[in-house]
């Protein structure tokens, strides 16, 4: 470090700080590239279904980790925005015929709407009583889902075929459906990671940080609070409604408390408040769902045992560690 | 539309014994957080564990409802002063948030367990003898067994306030809960004050559990959705006062079995209804300091 910062021309040195900085770009650039590359490859190897799912559910993630990583606030009710967006996207293809991208729209507009009403009631307490609301909540939206006419009940709504994007691109298509999900969720990534790197996002991580203070600087934390909390939802519906259209339905599954545990469970595997970590979770529990998922509550389980490790010993998740690694290799 | 005396009762009763199970769940919830300052979301499995035990011990031992009373919180303090030694306590430094995961993780590891071996369906657990039967009043019927489960949660829950509001004990746990330092200052072992209390706190959920046993069946999945409403409780009692927590659990016990009789579709949401708007009005709770 130090020989690195005599060798530097001394009028542009630049300074610890904005070092880092450059080297954390330079990273996030390489990242995008390694990522998009091997996603936009993996169908030649991997089953596309279980790509398309990883992937909505790596949006669900990173849109929640834009609430916990960089807002601080721990949601313990995201499966609300998911499934809810999921069966209005449902609804809107098989009752109103509806093309995918409106109905995906549709979706996310409704998550947009409850991340509205549900985060208005759910900021005004923080931490664990945060958590617990938000809980509740969304065990409110699983009742109401449970009984409303237009849900199906314990059956979920099943809609047919896929439809034409835009009325001109079969879906049906396994492989344009999957470059319709990994453009989803593209947009959708980059998208957080702009929020992240903007005014906005340095004005969050400031409240997260030390809320007094970055309201005596006049920021008002509580509009700032609501409106991370209306983005990841309405990220999380965009990701809930496309995943309706992929998997041809909607069921009760997405809107339980567990789905909500599931994302927590993701988000912390993969690194809390790490840019590619939710990405990373998500790969790895779909992944071992998908092996373990005729063991019954062994799946259960697992996610407990996991949940517990992490907490225990391995806090910084997956990427955490990995990006520590990076870090204390480049500072030797 | 007319009022049927009998039907309403019968509403209120299931209310008023719900509302036993609300308020010995969210005093344990509250004990536990006021001294350990963390949410324990194995509360529902800890429950559900105690009805299982009974239910062992009656199978395997032969050993009755009233050896359930007195062992089950034993089996479950034991096994909540395990989960504090060796788990929690690592905790404490950091942000309460993980202690949250981290019984959230227990949870799911416990629940999985009892699926895997006993399914989804739920075990009969017989009424003890003395308690079966009932009450004719007159304008309703009232079992004895339900009787006795309010009567005796009312009795363990004033008895833990009275322990920890008018004891020299409870003063050391309320002092413990300001300054924890402090009172570790005055030779007072906090460390095997706060194991002690996450063991009475689990305590009061298996006994909880016991109590569950012969009115609902015991199944893995009993505790999982009656958490959730105990939290929607805790959020709208507020967790700063112990008499709250026992208030707050039997008045919405009771709310709820109202709005089954008068407006039955609303039933199973009204309590997160009143959640939301006590936040709106009074975001610290009904008995919460800020």
């Amino acid at each position: 470090m130090q020989t690195e910062a005599k060798q530097a021309a001394p009028a542009e040195a630049p300074t610890l700080a904005s070092r880092d900085e450059l080297w954390e770009a330079r990273y996030h650039r390489v990242g995008f590239v390694v990522l998009f590359a091997i996603l936009a490859a993996a169908p030649a190897a991997v089953y596309p279904v279980f790509l398309m799912k990883a992937l909505c559910f790596a949006l669900f993630a990173c849109a929640f980790n834009l609430l916990i990583g960089y807002g601080g606030l721990l949601s313990f009710g995201h499966a609300m925005f998911l499934g809810m967006a999921g069966y209005l996207s449902a609804h809107a293809t098989k009752v109103w015929g509806l093309t995918p991208e409106l109905a995906i729209l549709t979706g996310t507009a409704t998550a947009t709407a409850l991340g509205l009403v549900s985060g208005i009631i759910a900021i005004r307490r923080q931490g664990i009583y945060f958590a617990m609301i938000t809980l509740a909540l969304a065990q409110m939206v699983y009742f109401f889902c449970l009984q409303a006419p237009f849900t199906g009940g314990e059956d979920g709504i099943q809609t047919g075929p896929r439809g034409k994007l835009f009325g001109l691109i079969p879906l049906s298509e396994p492989m344009a459906m999957y470059y319709t999900v990994l453009v989803i969720f593209a947009a959708g990534f980059f998208l957080i990671h702009r929020i992240v790197h903007s005014p906005f996002g340095q004005v969050l991580k400031a409240i997260r940080d030390n809320e007094p203070r970055a309201v005596s600087l006049g920021y008002r934390a509580e509009r700032y609070k609501l409106a991370a909390f209306i983005m990841s939802a309405a990220l999380s519906g965009l990701a809930g409604a496309t995943k309706a259209i992929v998997f041809q339905q909607a069921s009760l599954t997405d809107v339980h408390w567990g789905m909500s545990g599931e994302v927590v469970l993701m988000t912390l595997v993969g690194g809390l408040g790490t840019v590619f970590g939710p990405v990373v979770g998500a790969f790895v529990l779909v992944a071992m769902e998908s092996y373990l998922a005729e063991l019954g509550a062994w799946v259960t389980i697992t996610q407990g045992a996991i949940f517990v490790l992490c907490v225990l010993l391995f806090r910084r998740g997956i990427v955490g560690e990995l990006e520590a690694w990076l870090r204390r290799r480049r500072n030797r | 539309m007319g009022i049927s005396v009998p039907a309403l009762m019968g509403q209120l009763l299931i209310g008023l014994i719900n509302g036993s199970f609300y308020a010995l769940l969210s005093l344990g919830l509250a004990v536990i957080f006021g001294l350990l300052n963390i949410i324990n979301f194995t509360h529902g499995a800890q429950y559900m564990l105690g009805a299982f035990v009974a239910y062992f011990l009656l199978q395997k031992a032969g050993l009755g409802y009233w050896w359930a009373l007195l062992l089950v919180p034993l089996v479950l303090a034991v096994f909540g002063v395990l989960i504090e030694r060796l788990m929690l306590k690592h905790l404490y430094k950091l942000d309460h948030l993980y202690g949250l995961l981290l019984t959230f993780g227990l949870a799911l590891i416990v629940e999985g367990v009892f699926t895997n071996q006993f399914g989804s369906a739920g075990l009969p657990y017989s009424m003890p003898e003395k308690l079966t039967g009932g009450y004719n009043l007159g304008f309703m019927f009232l079992p004895t067994y339900r009787a006795w489960v309010i009567v005796a949660s009312l009795a363990i829950c004033l008895g833990t306030w009275f322990v920890i509001e008018r004891t020299k004990l409870g003063s050391y746990l309320r002092a413990a809960t300001e300054n924890p330092p402090l009172v570790q200052a005055f030779g007072v072992n906090v460390p095997r004050m706060i194991t002690l209390t996450y063991g009475f706190g689990v305590a009061l959920a298996g006994l909880a559990g016991v109590f569950a046993a012969p009115i609902y069946q015991v199944s893995p999945q009993m505790g999982s959705s009656l958490i959730i409403v105990v939290f929607a409780v805790v959020v709208i009692g507020g967790m700063g006062s112990i008499m709250g927590s026992i208030v707050t659990g039997f008045a919405l016990g009771i709310i709820e079995g109202l709005t089954k009789y008068f407006y039955p579709e609303a039933s199973s949401t009204v309590i997160f209804v009143i959640m939301a708007i006590v936040l709106m009005v009074r975001p610290q709770g009904l008995f919460g300091q800020r």
